[in-house]
């Protein structure tokens, strides 16, 4: 064995380790195109959310549902359907780009890599969800915007070590917009659209331009 | 001084049986359709090498069921590890004296 095949025979043994507890293939469009739903979501929820359209959906219902506290008087709200499917959209779609990556470089699509990667966004995510849900019966609307941002950024900043690292930097700028969020109540509309829409747009591309448009022109 | 080229693990001078090591350090456990996957290599082609690792007791193997499919699930083992290491080890001298 010569001095360049046994430089080879180490990359070959870093890529391989790499390959299977890093999910490399995820991709900067899903995070465009997740950046893209936010930012619709976020458009659809503003009259809700300022009170130019009423945001219950039965309020002859919803009476009732105040009195009893019922907590399905959520439900019949148009902003949770409509954060139900932002949410559903933004995640298909950013699936979708992913998995026609995987399948390209051979990668399992649901191999040990990815679910640590879920279950390390899917953890704060869960008790992120469970604290909003506290936060919308007590009427804390103020701080629904920041805690979604903050969950979601803790999320990433845990799941970045079992992918690409650029997703750590991304969860420290939602971490930080929601802090700065927390001291302005009443745009949380606003920061929310910047940290989910306009943030995952930009990490998306920066991510598509290092990873995948360099590969495509090699 | 010791030649480095005897310290190196015949075992893994096979690029496919160096990969399965390689994604085994990292990973507590693999099942066989994961590495499949990974290797991008055909059923026979990875049991063989999986079977002549196993031989020289440096993976171990689980058997399990997920429904009615086989999941076969592979680790390293202590004395596997520590081969692995020995080999990379010798492969660095090499590069060295080399140099």
């Amino acid at each position: 064995m010569n001095q360049s095949e046994s430089i080879e025979t180490i990359r070959d043994i870093r890529r391989m380790m790499e390959r299977s507890s890093r999910f490399i293939s995820l991709s900067g469009l899903s995070g465009v195109s997740a950046g893209v739903c936010a930012l619709a979501g976020a458009w659809i929820a503003h009259p809700y959310v300022y009170g130019y359209k009423e945001y219950i959906i039965h309020p002859e219902i919803a009476i009732v549902q105040a009195m009893a506290e019922d907590y399905s008087i959520l439900f019949n709200t148009w902003l949770f359907w409509i954060a139900v499917g932002t949410f559903f959209s933004a995640f298909i779609s950013a699936f979708v780009f992913t998995w026609i990556k995987s399948k390209k470089e051979g990668i399992p699509v649901w191999g040990n890599a990815s679910k640590r990667v879920l279950a390390s966004v899917g953890i704060p995510m869960i008790v992120g969800g469970i604290f909003l849900f506290r936060l919308l019966q007590f009427g804390t609307f103020g701080l629904v915007a920041p805690a979604c941002l903050i969950f979601y950024g803790l999320g990433l900043v845990n799941a970045a070590k079992y992918t690409l690292n650029e997703i750590k930097y991304l969860g420290y700028t939602e971490i930080i917009l929601g802090l700065i969020s927390m001291w302005f109540i009443g745009y949380g509309l606003y920061f929310w659209a910047i940290g989910f829409g306009l943030m995952h747009i930009v990490y998306g591309i920066w991510m598509w331009l290092k990873y995948d448009y360099k590969n495509i022109h090699a | 001084m010791i030649n480095p080229i005897e310290q190196l693990n015949k075992a893994f001078d096979n690029r496919i049986r160096l990969g399965i090591m390689s994604a085994l350090m990292v990973n507590s456990e693999i099942n066989f359709n994961e590495l499949k996957e990974l290797m991008q290599l055909t059923d026979g082609n990875l049991a063989s090498h999986l079977k002549t690792l196993e031989d020289h007791q440096y993976i171990q193997v689980k058997k399990g069921f997920i429904g009615r499919k086989t999941n076969t699930r592979y680790s390293i083992t202590k004395s596997g590890e520590k081969q692995f290491k020995q080999h990379l080890a010798a492969l660095e001298k090499m590069i060295r004296s080399m140099q």
